[in-house]
């Protein structure tokens, strides 16, 4: 009798309990309800007032004053040349950082201080990487308001994102492949690169495209190297007629990408510039949505393929 | 007797590859160390660079007068150097985006981690991750062009750079990192502890709650100072909706600059090298590393804290 | 099939248990009883589903997706299917507590741990918090070793200590039925001694049914023994009887080492 009282007891206090975890789980899609619906609204919302601007035109025309004819062809062409310094420095500096880190760092005080400062590295916010570019590539160094030192600067930015990914990827690669390869007596660097490069590739070419998206986004660290110019040429080709065939004068000169264009067209109080920012942006927000796509996909396959 | 001699001079012989070739591991290692220690490089040049310019600001202006004074007004004759302006823009812009990305970056952390049926999460990961890709300058013409004007909907003398609208969104922006790194904590707890938890006849909003995300504190507390840092580091969306005017308040509905937004508005403009108005960007930019670095202490010591407690 | 006074000497009934991993079918058929504040021993080979086996006890397989009851568990007095799918899984933990593999204290103090399955139940009051959390202890042998540390972190203390925290914390919500996963298979051989001594002494409260890979523990400790092999209850008896004269050819191979 008492046993069962305590039963009705006990379920009513159950009864409690799951109306808390329903009531919980109502909470938790009605959260992830609203960052499916923000995100929906922006993305209609620019497709409503970008689309109509979207044409072979907009894409092969520069800015112009007029916005019915302002088009994107020096921002995408420049943020492409600035694309490429980026990876072009912050790949082998990522990779190289990572792996010293991972496979040959002895546990000391140094490393210590390197991985706290990767750490940090990547929670300085942005903007200061534009004000350390400012001062020491665009003044210091005189490579100007350039893309050398917009690409630079995203470099830097970007640097943390590719040395975690390395790190992540090497580290997921089990002991037994290393013992494999040193047994065989190969040196540490012929392990790296015969064995454990290869194999993590697929990771660190995923870090690669996620931090290549972000610093295509990025806008503040070039506004504040001064590169919010009206920019209506491209950079010298970098490949010529004559000997050698290939120039580097593209990298010192100036230059505008697809943020800072849209920006300034945000920026601007005439409606018609405003529908040009969201046709640049719908752009822009392809280009990353595509990059970080593919960047996913690729995380899905290996976590598929892959089975240590 | 010549098998001997044989080995000998193998050995030999090997020796000398050996040399060559440690010479050439060595090599390969300096460089890898190089390339890790450039990290330092630029924490350094970040640091020298900084308090390099502001060092001659601060010559110019008191560190009194920077730190009391109520206006920020160094473009104008009548020059005034108080930071508090914007740091009150920063701290008003960045409360208004916690108060919506950390709640909210929680529940779907606990909903992902705890609730989610797998097809769900699957969908939902990638999903959150694509949207903490789009450019913040995209966010700022959606929070000028289309959460400004909802707002004024509701709110109607709302004016058209706000606080609020840039804070909002800021907030929406920050909810994967949130929720990212907080499920990511959550899903590293150990399997047999909600078993233990479960096997004593607790639901799962319960195990969530009292074991999982006790157990997950650093980890959570990590994603939190994350998401403090990047409310107030973040610069596109508060300079494109907040406005770039300096307007000491603490009321969301106002306009007025953040740090971040100020350090662009001077960018903006054409200031030679070397004036007072280009050390003001960077004496702004020392302050709002400080704040950063502020916050990552207190994240360092809550954690320590905690521990003690346990 | 029962008659009343003989199920006054079961706690529980297994009615023609299966029980399915996706496709796979892990335990076959299984029917026996459960002897009332007796110790019942599950003995096998690795990967005979003994452990399966106790987990539907308390529905541990409904955590995770893809998983199947069939037949019955019969818990008495009041004869409720505990594997019906009208019974709530909560319920059924809440009365029957379980002991795992590898000790899991909560990552709180040695308080809270004992104190967790009583907040679970809305407990608030201080007192009877206090009272019920000392019984644990007092019951687990730990509280002479922890009174004066009760707000210290759980993880501090030693192997041996965590699993008898852990059986605390299971004897704090007075369970029906206390099930151990191999308990002491983490353990050093004292801190085995000492578990096991334990167990022995809490039969007088409680009905124990206990899963272990080590024969001799289970000869020691157990009443009653249960050989399972490859999903199916081989046979079933006072433990006695098992390990001096098991009725199967199986058992007694098992038994001797002669397995394999």
């Amino acid at each position: 009798m008492n046993k069962a009282n305590e039963l009705i007891q006990l379920r009513k206090i159950i009864n409690t309990h799951k109306r808390w975890d329903l009531l919980f789980m109502i909470t938790g899609i009605i959260a992830l309800m609203i960052a499916i619906l923000t995100f929906i609204a922006l993305f209609a919302q620019m497709m409503i007032d970008g689309m109509p601007r979207l044409s072979w035109d907009f894409f092969t025309s520069f800015p112009s004053r007029r916005p019915e004819s302002a088009g994107i062809l020096s921002a995408w062409v420049g943020t492409t040349l600035v694309m490429l310094v980026t990876a072009a420095s912050a790949v082998p500096l990522g990779i190289g950082a990572g792996v010293y880190l991972e496979e040959y760092a002895p546990k000391n005080l140094l490393t210590e201080i390197l991985e706290i400062n990767v750490t940090n590295l990547a929670g300085v916010p942005s903007i200061i990487y534009g004000l350390l570019a400012l001062g020491l590539f665009v003044y210091q160094l005189g490579f100007g308001q350039s893309i050398l030192a917009a690409g630079l600067a995203l470099a830097l930015l970007i640097l943390p994102v590719v040395i975690v990914a390395t790190r992540e990827a090497i580290r997921s690669i089990p002991v037994a492949i290393r013992e494999g390869s040193y047994a065989l007596g190969a040196t540490k660097w012929q392990t790296v690169s015969d064995h454990l490069l290869p194999y993590s590739a697929a990771g660190i070419l995923t870090g690669i495209i996620i931090g290549l998206a972000r610093a295509i986004g990025e806008t503040a660290p070039i506004i504040t190297i001064g590169a919010l110019t009206f920019i209506a040429f491209l950079p010298p080709s970098p490949v010529t007629d004559e000997f050698p065939y290939i120039s580097f004068e593209w990298l010192t000169a100036p230059f505008t990408v697809m943020p800072i264009q849209m920006f300034n067209w945000v920026s601007r109080p005439e409606e018609a510039f405003q529908l040009n920012a969201a046709a640049a942006g719908l752009v822009l927000v392809v280009m990353t949505l595509t990059m970080n796509g593919l960047a996913i996909y690729l995380r899905y396959r290996m976590r598929k393929n892959i089975k240590w | 007797m010549s098998d001997e001699l044989d080995k000998k001079t193998n050995y030999a012989g090997r020796l000398g590859y050996s040399y060559r070739r440690n010479l050439h591991e060595r090599f390969i290692e300096a460089i890898l160390f190089l390339s890790a220690f450039l990290s330092v490089i630029i924490m350094l040049s970040i640091v020298v660079m900084l308090v390099k310019e502001s060092v001659v600001f601060f010559q110019y202006v008191s560190l009194w007068e920077f730190l009391t004074d109520t206006q920020w007004t160094p473009l104008f004759d009548d020059a005034h150097y108080g930071i508090l302006p914007l740091v009150a823009g920063t701290v008003v812009s960045s409360a208004v985006a916690l108060m919506v990305a950390l709640p909210l970056g929680t529940i779907i952390a606990i909903y992902l981690s705890e609730f989610a049926p797998f097809a769900v999460r699957e969908v939902a990961k990638p999903f959150l991750e694509l949207l903490g890709g789009i450019p913040t300058v995209v966010y700022g013409y959606f929070a000028l062009l289309f959460v400004t004007p909802l707002l004024q909907m509701i709110f109607p003398e709302l004016p058209g750079f706000s606080l609020l609208s840039a804070g909002l969104v800021m907030g929406i922006m920050i909810i994967p990192y949130v929720s990212s790194m907080t499920e990511d904590a959550m899903r590293a707890v150990p399997m047999h502890l909600r078993e233990g938890s479960y096997a004593m006849g607790a639901t799962r909003f319960q195990t969530a709650v009292r074991v999982v995300m006790p157990a997950a504190f650093s980890g959570i507390a990590a994603a939190y100072i994350l998401g403090i840092s990047r409310a107030v580091g973040e610069t596109m969306v508060v300079a494109i909706a907040a406005g770039m005017q300096p307007n000491l308040t603490w009321n969301p509905m106002e306009p007025a600059a953040t740090i971040t937004a100020y350090i662009v508005q001077v960018s903006l403009g054409d200031l030679p090298h070397g004036s007072i108005g280009y050390q003001t960007i960077f004496a702004a930019g020392l302050t709002l590393l400080l704040m950063t670095l502020v916050f990552n202490i207190i994240g360092h010591l809550l954690r320590k804290r905690y521990r003690e407690i346990y | 099939m029962q008659n009343n006074s003989e199920s006054k000497e079961y706690k529980s009934h297994v009615k023609g248990l299966n029980f399915y991993y996706g496709a796979f079918h892990a335990l076959k058929n299984i029917n026996m009883g459960l002897h009332d504040k007796k110790i019942t021993a599950l003995i096998g080979p690795s990967g005979c589903g003994k452990s399966t086996f106790l987990r539907c006890f308390n529905r541990m397989h409904d955590l995770y997706p893809g998983n199947r009851y069939e037949g019955e568990i019969v818990l008495h007095p009041d004869d409720v299917n505990i594997l019906s799918s009208k019974v709530d899984p909560i319920e059924v933990r809440m009365r029957i507590s379980m002991v795992f593999q590898k000790p899991n204290p909560f990552p709180k103090s040695i308080y809270e741990n004992v104190a967790y399955g009583l907040r679970v139940r809305g407990i608030k009051q201080r007192a009877m918090l206090d009272e019920k959390v000392e019984n644990a202890l007092r019951n687990s042998a730990l509280w002479e070793e922890v009174k004066d540390r009760l707000n210290d972190l759980a993880f501090n203390l030693s192997g041996g200590q965590q699993q008898r925290l852990c059986i605390a914390r299971a004897l704090a919500t007075d369970p029906e039925i206390l099930l151990f996963d191999e308990p002491t298979s983490a353990l050093d051989p004292i801190a085995t001694a000492s578990i096991e001594e334990l167990i022995a002494d809490l039969k007088d409260k409680v009905t124990i049914l206990i899963v272990t890979h080590n024969m001799q523990q289970a000869a020691r400790v157990s009443d009653f023994t249960a050989y399972m092999y490859l999903g199916e209850l081989i046979e079933f008896d006072e433990t006695d009887t098992i390990f001096i004269k098991p009725k199967h050819k199986q058992t007694e191979d098992y038994i001797t080492g002669r397995f394999g």
